[in-house]
């Protein structure tokens, strides 16, 4: 398999989840390609990973998974909080917090 | 002996690829949240089958815990939890959407158009490597980033205290 196919679908993948930041104001599914995105890049990751016979690629997947978790479970505290204030859950209503 | 497996890699990759990108559009376009978190979770099943494929079985198996058995049932608790059938559905005016396909659509064309000018012969992948097996990942996981993993320990506990703190209703206490 060339390492062409996977850098292709990585990109692809990336960039749904890219268009899908941009599109959506859910901010629950904003939430969700941000994921798609960490997920191409891990998949990129393995199969250079694999290319190289060097395993640190594949650690690097592990790390950027333990730091997706984190940021699902604070991501979605603040998603709940913001909808027990607002009764939204609307990505433009969280331009408030600047003032 | 690569070549007998060649076809048949071939075509499994070309399928979960198909599934993959389908389910990633299908996640963008769908309405209802919920939808959106099953097409994702379908996205992950397949980006799993990639892993096994390239023969990292420990990171198959972990993604497939950490994904599907943890992100998924938090962002499912969330769905369930907030009331999201809201009357009109939420959307950008179609000029901002536009605009946001198109920047993507960009993109892609710089992120492929790099591989134009690289010969598609060279860079083709061993299948037969053990790097991706739990004894290989362990040992370089436990010697060389030790540290690293240690301080994703201390990430783990701020983000548990950080929702534990935000989730609290501070109304009532």
């Amino acid at each position: 398999m060339p390492i062409n196919n996977y850098i292709v679908l990585s990109s692809l993948l990336f960039v749904i989840g890219l268009v899908g930041v941009l599109v959506k104001r859910n901010a629950l599914v904003v939430f969700m390609s941000i994921e798609l995105m960490l997920n191409s890049v891990n998949l990129l990751f393995a199969a250079f990973s694999v290319y190289h016979n060097n395993a640190s690629g594949q650690i690097m997947v592990i790390f950027i998974m333990v730091v997706a978790a984190a940021e699902v479970a604070a991501g979605l505290a603040i998603l709940v909080l913001t909808y027990r204030t607002n009764h939204s859950i609307d990505i433009n209503l969280l331009n408030t917090l600047k003032h | 002996m690569y070549y007998k497996y060649f076809k048949m890699e071939q075509y499994i990759f070309y399928s979960l690829s198909t599934v993959a990108v389908f389910s990633a559009l299908m996640m963008v376009i769908s309405k209802k949240p919920i939808h959106s978190l099953l097409y994702l979770l379908l996205c992950f099943f397949t980006l799993a089958g990639h892993y096994i494929l390239l023969n990292a079985q420990f990171l198959a198996i972990v993604h497939i815990i950490v994904y599907a058995g943890a992100i998924m049932v938090l962002f499912l608790f969330t769905v369930m939890l907030l009331n999201l059938n809201i009357k009109g559905e939420m959307q950008k005016p179609l000029v901002a959407r536009i605009v946001a396909v198109v920047a993507g659509g960009l993109l892609l064309v710089a992120l492929v158009g790099l591989l134009k000018g690289m010969d598609s012969s060279t860079g083709i992948m061993q299948t037969d490597n053990q790097i991706g097996l739990m004894k290989n990942i362990s040992n370089t996981l436990f010697n060389e980033y030790v540290l690293p993993f240690e301080v994703a320990s201390v990430l783990f506990l701020t983000a548990m205290v950080g929702a534990v703190m935000l989730g609290k209703d501070e109304s009532k206490v």
